[in-house]
């Protein structure tokens, strides 16, 4: 049956995923295990978009049915379950641009693959990056941008984490619409990725995760 | 004769043909030069050969600037949209120190910063209105602005869905508007039809209206001004205006990128339904707006059918049939769409090659050129792709050294323009210049 969830969930059909989990909750299974197999039909979705057999719409879609379980699950938790994190990522769209598509994707991709994601909204000032990384110690900060005035909001955001003397303290990588290698040198960011997955394969390799 | 009639019987070859004739016959305006009259019709010339696939002179250039004037200029964007003199000072500024250009754009796609406040629009974030003042474009609040169950209202009576449903939720001044009644009840005796219009709160909306049109009118008188400048110096409009796929109409300003994602799953039918709806208004729309004598050029920008937005087989499904359908409409009225692949396209080339032989054209921002070339080449004129980054970021001679092994790519047998992969409102003009020379230096046929 475990297996079940995580294939279905996998392959997004949702009526029968939430029948199952229906069932498995009624059987009285230990709600923690239909999360943790939730968990896993995600990665595979996760692998799925890394290798272009899914695309964005599925994201969504599954975000939305994983949200769905959630619901359903939630009242039968015995106590609020804080799982063990991977570590702590801070993510934002730059000072000046306030799109956050990307930016929720890789939020989301992030949190599925087992990080607590610090999520800082859009138009968020160099200022409150370094000091939220200053409050949380998170390790990995990464920052979105959909437009050219990303470019310069990126610098100075690295060059404030730089002059607030924690830039060896973490690792920045960005992302979005008109990016490239070329903007990472630029930025002095660690890295540029191309897609939320890219992120999350950044953010493992930095803390030494498989 | 009947020249309605006439236009009606023409094939899209014809009708393109008289559209662009119209365009490039010299308008009767005060050429500031003999030389500036001569340079109208050489640079006209130069890019409706380009668009229709033939050899110009040498290639075209466009360079890719959005707000770049203002700040060219020593202003802003926040500035300039509500200074028109500012605005005209500065875009005047760009057309003087760039007056050996192949074009230039006038400052209609600065809006009218008075006019958006006075029907308190909501739609659109502005340096200094919800967003830092600093900030060199103004930029969509992504959102449900139409609810999932709102599908059968727009297919229904889209007018009526657009007064009094979508409207006030993208215009806080027109909240009151929900009240009127839709203008199809307006009766034959017209007795109850006016009293929605007595009310307090719809005269405030009405006088909203009003004030946002006063406004638009003096913003208005400004951009002419420098048009017309622009023409008499010689620099003919190659804009005629602007169209939308409508997936991305939906996407973008109804539904959110979100929503039309699950509407894919959980109503395709209906999506699709409200695609083919939005087809028609868009294809109306904009061929009203091209006038008889301007620029026969509709540009459409394309977002959400980019590579990785969604999967080939849902381009094909959801994407194209209504984006080809509104092409097609702009076509067979004799207008030349410019698609603006923001993003890659790599992954579509093969789809959208079916269109007819020089129908269109393609802008691309990060689409493998030579890949475009190949696959598109003997079809469609191609534009672009100096990228963003490195128009901001590199040095003069990095940038004239990739516009050279573009056009040596894209240049051979005609029907390529060189441009940057989406504009830049900041940046080394220096940057752009180079990108003149090199079309002169390398793209001499």
């Amino acid at each position: 049956m475990s297996e079940n969830l995580v294939n279905m969930l996998a392959d997004l059909k949702d009526k029968e995923v939430m029948e199952l989990v229906q069932q498995r909750l009624d059987s009285g299974e230990d709600p923690l295990k239909i999360l943790e197999d939730s968990r896993k039909g995600m990665e595979i979705v996760g692998q799925r978009f890394a290798s272009s057999e899914y695309f964005l719409p599925e994201l969504v879609f599954s975000g939305d049915l994983l949200k769905r379980i959630t619901e359903l699950v939630k009242p039968h938790l015995k106590q609020e379950v804080t799982p063990k994190k991977l570590g702590k990522v801070v993510i934002g769209t730059v000072a000046g641009d306030i799109h956050d598509i990307g930016l929720n994707i890789v939020d989301f991709m992030l949190d599925v693959n087992g990080f607590e994601v610090i999520n800082l909204g859009v138009d968020v000032p160099a200022e409150t990056f370094v000091n939220k990384v200053k409050e949380t110690a998170a390790p990995i900060v990464g920052l979105s941008g959909f437009l050219t005035p990303a470019f310069d909001a990126m610098k100075e955001t690295v060059a404030a984490i730089e002059s607030a003397g924690i830039r060896d303290k973490v690792k920045i990588m960005i992302g979005g619409g008109q990016l490239d290698d070329g903007i990472t040198k630029y930025t002095k960011a660690d890295a540029y990725g191309k897609d939320a997955m890219v992120a999350v394969a950044l953010a493992k390799g930095w803390i030494g995760a498989k | 004769m009947n020249v309605q009639k006439q236009w009606a019987e023409m094939t899209w070859e014809e009708k393109r043909q008289e559209r662009f004739k119209q365009w490039l016959s010299v308008p009767d305006v005060k050429f500031s030069s003999p030389e500036a009259e001569k340079l109208y019709i050489e640079r006209g010339t130069r890019f409706a050969k380009a668009f229709q696939m033939k050899k110009p002179d040498r290639v075209p250039c466009i360079l890719p600037v959005s707000n770049y004037p203002a700040y060219y200029g020593g202003s802003d964007l926040r500035t300039v949209m509500y200074d028109y003199d500012e605005l005209k000072r500065t875009w005047r500024k760009f057309l003087h120190d760039f007056n050996d250009s192949d074009v230039y754009f006038g400052p209609a796609m600065v809006p009218p910063g008075k006019a958006l406040e006075a029907v308190d629009y909501k739609l659109y974030k502005w340096p200094g209105r919800g967003i830092s003042g600093d900030t060199t474009s103004y930029q969509c609040v992504e959102g449900e602005y139409m609810k999932a169950d709102e599908y059968d209202a727009l297919i229904r009576d889209p007018s009526n869905f657009w007064l009094r449903m979508y409207l006030p939720r993208v215009f806080g001044a027109f909240e009151p508007l929900r009240n009127i009644p839709p203008f199809t009840t307006i009766e034959e005796i017209a007795i109850m039809s006016f009293v929605s219009y007595g009310r307090p709160d719809v005269q405030g909306a009405f006088q909203a209206l009003l004030e946002a049109g006063r406004e638009s009118m003096k913003w208005m008188a400004a951009v002419m001004e420098v048009s017309l400048e622009a023409t008499q110096r010689g620099f003919p409009g190659i804009m005629g205006g602007l169209a939308k796929a409508p997936f991305d109409t939906l996407g973008d300003t109804l539904r959110g990128t979100q929503a039309i994602m699950m509407d894919m799953f959980q109503r395709p039918e209906k999506l699709k339904e409200a695609m083919e709806k939005i087809a028609t208004l868009t294809i109306d729309s904009t061929v009203a707006s091209v006038g008889s004598a301007g620029a026969p050029v509709i540009i459409m920008p394309l977002h959400k059918g980019a590579d990785g937005f969604m999967s080939k087989k849902q381009y094909e499904t959801f994407y194209w049939p209504t984006f080809k359908k509104v092409i097609m409409g702009l076509v067979n009225e004799g207008i030349m769409p410019i698609l603006f692949a923001e993003g890659s396209y790599n992954e579509r080339l093969d789809i959208v090659k079916e269109l007819p032989r020089g129908s269109v054209s393609w802008w691309f921002d990060q689409t493998d050129m030579s890949k475009a070339k190949k696959i598109l080449g003997d079809k469609a004129c191609i534009i672009g792709n100096v990228p963003t980054s490195l128009l901001m970021t590199g040095t003069p001679k990095e940038v004239k050294e990739y516009c050279r092994k573009l056009i040596e790519v894209c240049a051979p047998g005609g029907g390529y323009v060189l441009s940057g992969g989406a504009n830049i409102d900041k940046g080394n003009p220096d940057n752009l210049r180079v990108m003149m020379e090199a079309v002169k230096e390398y793209g001499v046929y």
